[in-house]
């Protein structure tokens, strides 16, 4: 009722005044439904709401572009939810409530050690502890292994290069008449892992922008395969700015040989592509310099605006416990954050033989990450780097800008972002 | 209410009448403008003005900031550049393109046919469609795997990758703005048709006039006020385009369907960490282009009213 | 006249269809607009069709190339000693003769399959290329059980919402803008030209343009989360101030004079004259705050930030997330929201072209 009130009567501070005093110890925390997300974390929140009289965690459900788009404005004026699992970690850690003195931090630096870092972005130096990392999201390829076993090529072994992956995926397409050999999203996430791999740093220890010969040979590798057709346009070329794009319905389709997406698209695997072919996630291909994919995920954040932050520490803690934190991981079908679990491994009842192949493929990638993966992964201008990726490597491939030009502009988009930023912070 | 005229008197009503419009144009359409402006002058990716140091002209200069003025490349914000450019194109085709179609549908059907009703429902249940669904619905067609390329297969003709090729990018930007759109413009110029008295007609026809004579020398003369109305709205809506595009094209390829609101969209909320500044110095730069635009536009009408 | 059209309508369908006025025979003018409106029908509406349909595939069908128009699923049959049924193939035999089978198992090229009449016989191996799935139009419901399971128990909630929005918002652009019309074409006053010009410059602004320092507006007046910070920055159309004010340009000042002379006070020229009289105008601006206010994504998308609040829109567009577009979510959500607006277009269309028709601009 206090609610339809609110609704009506405009200005209603008052009215929310009252709502807030009634449940002095409640909090919001936001989510969406995939992954490790509102669905899988409800069980365990009600939970601790049953253990915990007097106090209510309730779980909020809303859409990913929320919490990119909406999420960070609120925050900027002072507004939102007392926690949420967010994405862009560094980009938004000054808002960040420090949650040292409510859990137990030698648990937290044990399990989340180096996922930690990334939610330092505004302070690297810091030892707070900002959050727990939720799951792990891994980059990878997946390969149509029927249209291999009917070209009659041999599959690339663990180890061998993007150069390698790329010459056997043309003859695949070539011998089985497959549109493309080779796709990726167009994301700056996924391009990030190519250029690293080819010796980008992409950011310093200083937190500056890189542009590197790494980068160069790696845009210019790029272009190159969009021009000679080992990737088709629809992606990188057909799109501009920062928008994001995938077809994973090729792959689905077979139309593709090779396809570098990520970890994410496991269930979608499973449910849509069934036994129509066999495909496997493989290796991370190889550049000059490392063997590396590009880490991700979500973690769990509280903010500072907060007016409970021992319930929010209280939560995150017990999400935290292993017994918990393993349950929601299984049910989500996700990689752990956690070391204990990466080592140990995690049983997932739900998912098919070939997910579970599958997910410890991607887990294997993880101790083979570059540093500078890492790195970039927690930069607070991780977004601004990967948005100049995309909008500047589309220009290059429709002829718009030379590879120079591109990392010119590359490293000015970056440094304009860093400038804007910084002349608040002084 | 009459209490009310008594005390202010009957001279002053007209601005009770107008002052509750007038306060939320002030505050939600003018206020921001000039919030823009401040913005536009100050740094930081802070929202709360107190918080944002003043930067002088920076903003204007980055955005100004060009090699050679002929050459996008060149110039430090390209992107801002070839929107501009892209604009300037897209704004007379599309017009062009959204008033010759419209004028043409509405004069189908104000013709004696049957089932008037019918397709002017059917022309217009487009400009229902919320823009983001009209965007994902053409994409959803014009991708690779998509229905036009299924029918074109169908008919045994090669497949086109739409969407990858900038020209043609470019015409399925206008072509779907102009779909989406035109059934609202189609309505206000069978309107206009509508009003003209049929006996200016019948006295044609009696002078056995032919069709073209008729059109040029009857209909278009006695729609101008009409067509001066459609174009107005028509050239303001094809500026602001964004939302379909964006969704369409996200600007690509490269940058080529990329038009102003998307840059400013794109740059003072879309990218991380936002940066408020330079996007309202862009949509001050953009609203300076507007000013002349609109000013010429009036210039023009007037003078044809005189003659 | 009437006599003709009587006649005709017992003629035959050509005929009735080929009548012109004061001619039984139709041109081939009036061919070519046949042809041209039906193409127009083609173009404008099969793109909606073709969702609405798509909306009730599976999603391993709308991954499809090429893409069919309806809803298909395979064909499954119960085989004994199988838990789950199987898809159903035809499978061309190399004698030549085709044979329905049920596939076990699929690998790489190869498919094993069983004859369902006969299971005992044991399995076939079968060459793909050589079976074609047994198919039958199935809408299935999926999507939309997915989609509205997102919303949970909340649905009514979001639908009030903006049921909430769309309904006050219109009301309040309405007599605001007709207001505003009212006193900017039947008054000659100072400053007149002023406010239509400050009014009218607004029309330029494009709103995507002003989000953040609206967003700060709303932010400061305490409307961040309430249902009227959404409301509020969206009541003052500049293009409803314009279309009103154009229709009552034409309404005789005589009317005015004469109640005037009756004694009828300003605000009573304006409801029980003014209103009336310009119903038509209002209609149109009344219906396209109802698109408008129902469409709306971006505004509410930062205001509302609590799930009680949120819309319709906001509540379903959970089909992208940071890797990928659901489709099949997508689909399902478009026409969920695109439906209510159907409906109120069938009941509505005749006023939306008679207004918009009447408000004759001149």
């Amino acid at each position: 009722m206090s609610m339809k009130l609110a609704a009506i009567v405009p200005g209603t501070a008052l009215g929310l005044l009252i709502t807030a005093a009634a449940h002095a110890q409640q909090i919001t925390v936001q989510c969406d439904d995939l992954g490790f997300g509102c669905d899988t974390m409800a069980p365990v929140v009600e939970r601790f709401n049953q253990e915990h009289a007097g106090k209510t965690v309730k779980l909020e459900k809303v859409s990913y572009q929320t919490i990119v788009e909406a999420l960070p404005v609120q925050l900027e004026s002072g507004e939102g939810p007392d926690a949420a699992i967010v994405t862009d970690l560094g980009g938004l850690s000054r808002y960040y409530l420090d949650l040292t003195p409510y859990v137990d931090a030698a648990h937290f630096e044990q399990e989340f050690g180096r996922t930690l870092q990334w939610l330092r972005g505004s302070n690297p130096d810091g030892e707070a502890i900002n959050g727990m990392p939720t799951s792990l999201t891994v980059n990878g390829a997946y390969v149509n292994l029927t249209l291999f076993e009917q070209a009659g090529v041999p599959v690339p072994q663990e180890g061998a290069t993007w150069d390698e992956w790329a010459e056997a995926a043309r003859q695949v397409a070539d011998a089985t008449q497959t549109d493309f050999p080779m796709e990726m999203d167009r994301s700056g996430h996924r391009f990030a892992s190519f250029a690293i791999s080819h010796g980008a740093e992409l950011v310093d220890d200083e937190g500056n922008p890189v542009v590197d010969d790494g980068l160069r040979t790696a845009i210019e590798k790029f272009v190159e395969w969009h021009k000679n057709g080992t990737m088709p346009l629809d992606l990188w070329g057909a799109v501009g700015g920062s928008t994001h794009r995938e077809l994973f319905t090729d792959f689905l389709n077979a139309n593709v040989v090779f396809y570098f997406g990520g970890s994410w698209t496991l269930n979608q695997m499973d449910t849509e592509v069934g036994d129509l072919f066999e495909w496997a996630v493989v290796s991370a291909p190889c550049g000059p310099s490392s063997c590396t994919v590009m880490p991700g995920g979500g973690a769990l954040v509280g903010f500072r605006h907060t007016d409970n932050p021992e319930l929010v520490g209280e939560f995150i803690n017990y999400i935290a416990q292993p017994e918990n934190y393993k349950e929601i991981i299984a049910a989500s079908v996700e990689i752990p954050a956690a070391a204990s679990l990466i080592e140990g491994g995690v049983d997932y009842p739900s998912a098919s033989e070939r997910t579970r192949e599958a997910l410890a493929t991607f887990t294997n990638q993880i101790p083979k990450m570059a540093p500078a993966a890492y790195r970039f992964q927690g930069w607070r201008f991780q977004r601004a780097m990967m948005n100049a990726l995309t909008t500047r490597i589309s220009q290059v491939i429709n002829d718009e800008l030379t590879v120079d030009a591109a990392l010119e502009r590359i490293k000015q988009d970056v440094e304009l972002a860093m400038d804007a930023a910084k002349a608040g912070n002084q | 209410m009459l209490g009310l005229q008594k005390l202010l008197g009957a001279r002053r009503m007209p601005w009770v009448f107008l002052i509750p419009n007038l306060t939320a144009v002030l505050l939600f359409s003018l206020l921001p403008v000039f919030i823009n402006i401040f913005y536009s002058v100050t740094g930081s990716d802070r929202l709360f003005p107190q918080e944002r140091p003043y930067v002088g002209a920076a903003n204007y200069e980055t955005l100004l900031d060009c090699g050679n003025y002929l050459d996008p490349s060149t110039c430090s914000r390209d992107l801002f550049w070839r929107a501009l450019g892209n604009t300037l194109l897209f704004v007379p085709v599309q017009v062009a393109a959204m008033i010759g179609i419209a004028l043409f549908t509405a004069i189908c059907i104000n013709r004696d046919i049957r089932g008037r009703g019918f397709f002017r429902g059917i022309f217009f249940f487009p400009v229902m469609l919320s823009p983001v669904v009209v965007a994902l619905t053409w994409q959803w067609i014009l991708q690779r795997n998509g229905a036009l390329n299924g029918l074109l297969t169908a008919v045994g003709l090669p497949p086109v990758n739409w969407l990858v090729l900038p020209d043609m990018a470019f015409f399925w930007s206008v072509f779907v703005t102009v779909w989406a759109h035109m059934g609202f413009f189609t309505i206000i110029l069978l309107a206009g048709l509508q009003s003209i008295p049929r006996d200016v007609y019948e006295a044609a026809k009696m002078d056995s006039a032919s069709p073209w004579r008729v059109f040029t020398r009857i209909t278009l003369p006695m729609l101008k006020p009409t067509l001066l109305v459609v174009f107005i709205l028509c050239v303001i809506r094809s500026v602001q385009t964004f939302d379909e595009l964006y969704v369409l094209t996200g600007g690509g390829p490269g940058s080529a369907t990329i038009l102003i609101v998307q840059f400013i969209y794109e740059t003072g909320f879309a990218i991380q960490p936002r940066n408020f500044g330079l996007a309202a110095a862009a949509s001050l730069l953009l609203g300076a282009v507007l000013l002349v635009f609109t000013v010429i536009q009036l210039r023009l009408a007037r003078g044809r009213s005189y003659d | 006249m009437t006599e003709l059209m009587v006649r005709d309508e017992q003629g035959s369908i050509l005929r009735f269809l080929t009548r012109r006025r004061g001619k039984i025979r139709a041109d081939w003018t009036d061919w070519a607009t046949y042809l041209y409106l039906f193409l127009g029908v083609a173009i404008m509406f099969a793109p909606v069709l073709w969702v609405v349909t798509s909306s009730f595939k599976t999603p391993a069908n709308l991954a499809e190339f090429p893409p069919t128009f309806l809803p298909y699923a395979t064909e499954t049959v119960a085989v004994e000693d199988y838990d789950e049924p199987l898809p159903l193939y035809e499978v061309k035999t190399e004698g030549g003769e085709t044979r329905l089978l049920a596939q076990v198992r699929r690998v790489g090229l190869r498919a094993q399959m069983v004859d369902p009449a006969n299971p005992e016989a044991g399995r076939i191996v079968v060459p793909i290329a050589d079976a074609e799935p047994v198919r039958r139009i199935s809408f299935t419901f999926a999507n939309y059980a997915r989609l509205l399971s997102t919303s949970g128990s909340d649905l009514w909630l979001f639908v009030y919402n903006s049921l909430f929005i769309t309904v006050v918002a219109t009301i309040i652009t309405v007599i605001m803008n007709s207001m505003a019309a009212f006193a900017l074409s039947k008054y000659r006053f100072k400053g007149n030209t002023v406010a239509l010009v400050a009014i009218l410059m607004t029309l330029m602004i494009p709103p995507t343009v002003v989000l953040v320092p609206t967003y700060l507006i709303v932010a400061e007046l305490g409307l961040v989360g309430n249902l009227w910070g959404v409301i509020l920055p969206t009541v003052a159309t500049p293009t409803g101030v314009f279309l009103l004010r154009q229709y009552m340009l034409t309404i005789p000042d005589e009317l005015i004079e004469a109640a005037r002379m009756d004694h009828a006070s300003e605000w009573r020229i304006y409801w029980r004259i003014m209103l009336p009289l310009s119903a038509p105008a209002l209609a149109v601006v009344a219906i396209f705050s109802i698109l408008s206010r129902w469409n709306d994504f971006l505004l509410p998308l930062v205001v509302l930030n609590r799930r009680e609040v949120y819309t319709l829109q906001l509540a379903l567009a959970s089909f992208q997330d940071e890797n990928r577009i659901q489709y099949d979510q997508l689909l399902a959500m478009t026409t969920l929201t695109a439906l209510p607006l159907a409906f109120a277009f069938i009941f509505l269309q005749r006023y939306i072209a008679s207004g918009i028709a009447s408000t004759g601009i001149k």
